[in-house]
């Protein structure tokens, strides 16, 4: 009977296509900005044709067997590049989903007469579809949990610039969490920076650190004792009183590093210790 | 055998380290520098390292010794143009080198031993005529 089913299928391929196809092309949702209708067709045509291929009567309902592994694998690539073209989730199982009704129907109408086989097929072809959907999703959130990676690392990237504020002055604004990743490219950057511009003194302000522990403590003192290396002078700036009580409760000692409450006061203390003055003027300027 | 050359200018002691160092070299430079500091009555010690891009936590502490060494002979050691790879590595090695001073280059490196030497020099009697005409105070 098994052979029959398998036999019924490869002989009804065009029609599969042509019924899956229009229920992708109903839903509502449909969004065809993402995609064209050519490329559906190419990707259902070379999904199905897969599945059919590897079909035999063993494998049919057993969704981990070795034979599935091209169809598994065009699933997956299928899934992920969906994720990166910004498909909803439901786009995505309505196009495995309808697969698997589209070879029901078929099924059905060819196998009216013999409702008992027609029962054991669909129940193994459910299961079948069943671990192809699993497979689906895992690699769809695998897809958009490779765009988040990528969004993050480029906000950690374009989140430390650093500034010249003066002629041998560099500030570098923190925003965000300090992690250790972050503070390896904060530091990198600082150091790049000061060899570049010959800077001698470095203000770091943390006013958009939203949080400091231990960690984040130890990452700065690193940052500052690896400019005191290059023979540059760190000062941190922009600590927000809770951020000052956290530092104390948790027993850190800040003291051998220079702080100031804001970073205009940073910018005076460097001015101060490079010698320049900011007067007002006195007299109007004449224009 | 390769030896790191120390040159003397004035009250200060210039060493600059062109190559890659190893252990024994480090050694080596550690006791010749030492020795001379003491010959000399040298005041002040300028080490670049500037082209020194391998860093060990060995190295790491011969300077730290360089430097409390001299600090007993009564000279200061300023480390100048340190790469920002090598001071992240001391910083990971868990090295901050404390009793060293820094300088971003050879320029400031000397600035900063003239100011050291200046404010010692006032404190302490001049034990060293040969530098003191070509200062002004």
């Amino acid at each position: 009977m098994g052979s029959n089913i398998i036999e019924i299928l490869k002989n009804s391929q065009s029609t599969i296509l042509e019924n899956w196809i229009k229920t992708q092309t109903s839903v509502m949702s449909f969004n065809d900005d993402l995609i064209s209708s050519q490329e559906i067709q190419e990707q259902s045509e070379e999904l199905i044709a897969a599945f059919l291929r590897n079909l035999t009567e063993d494998n049919l309902g057993n969704g981990d067997a070795p034979e599935f592994d091209e169809v598994v694998e065009a699933l997956s690539d299928l899934s992920i590049s969906r994720a990166k073209l910004g498909f909803s989730p439901k786009e995505t199982s309505v196009f495995v989903n309808g697969m698997k009704n589209a070879i029901i129907d078929v099924l059905e109408s060819q196998l009216i007469s013999q409702p008992a086989q027609l029962y054991a097929a669909s129940k193994k072809l459910n299961h079948l579809f069943d671990s192809f959907s699993i497979v689906t999703f895992e690699t769809f959130i695998r897809g958009r949990e490779e765009v988040i990676i990528r969004q993050t690392d480029e906000i950690s990237e374009i989140s430390t610039p650093v500034i010249r504020v003066w002629e041998g002055i560099l500030a570098l604004p923190i925003i965000g969490t300090l992690d250790s990743a972050r503070t390896q490219v904060v530091m990198e950057n600082l150091l790049e920076a000061i060899v570049e511009t010959g800077s001698s003194i470095a203000i770091l302000d943390i006013s958009g650190v939203p949080a400091v522990d231990s960690l984040v403590a130890q990452h700065l003192m690193k940052t500052v004792a690896a400019t005191r290396l290059m023979g540059a002078e760190c000062v941190i700036s922009g600590i927000r009183p809770e951020i000052a009580q956290t530092i104390v409760h948790l027993g850190i000692d800040l003291s051998n590093i220079i702080t100031k409450a804001s970073l205009a006061h940073a910018l005076r203390f460097s001015f101060q210790s490079l010698k320049l003055e900011v007067k007002k003027q006195q007299t109007p300027v004449n224009r | 055998m390769e030896k790191i050359p120390i040159l003397r200018m004035g009250p200060f002691l210039l060493v600059t380290i062109q190559v890659d160092l190893y252990d024994r070299l480090a050694l080596n430079l550690e006791a010749d520098l030492i020795k001379t500091i003491s010959d000399t009555n040298a005041k002040g010690v300028l080490i670049d390292i500037s082209v020194v891009s391998i860093v060990d936590s060995f190295m790491g502490r011969i300077i730290g010794n360089i430097a409390s060494m001299s600090k007993i002979l009564d000279a200061e050691t300023v480390v100048v143009g340190m790469q920002p790879a090598v001071a992240i590595t001391l910083i990971e090695l868990g090295l901050p080198l404390t009793g060293v001073h820094t300088a971003l280059n050879v320029e400031r490196g000397m600035e900063l031993l003239r100011a050291k030497v200046n404010l010692d020099d006032y404190s302490s009697s001049e034990d060293e005529q040969e530098s003191d005409d070509q200062r002004s105070y």
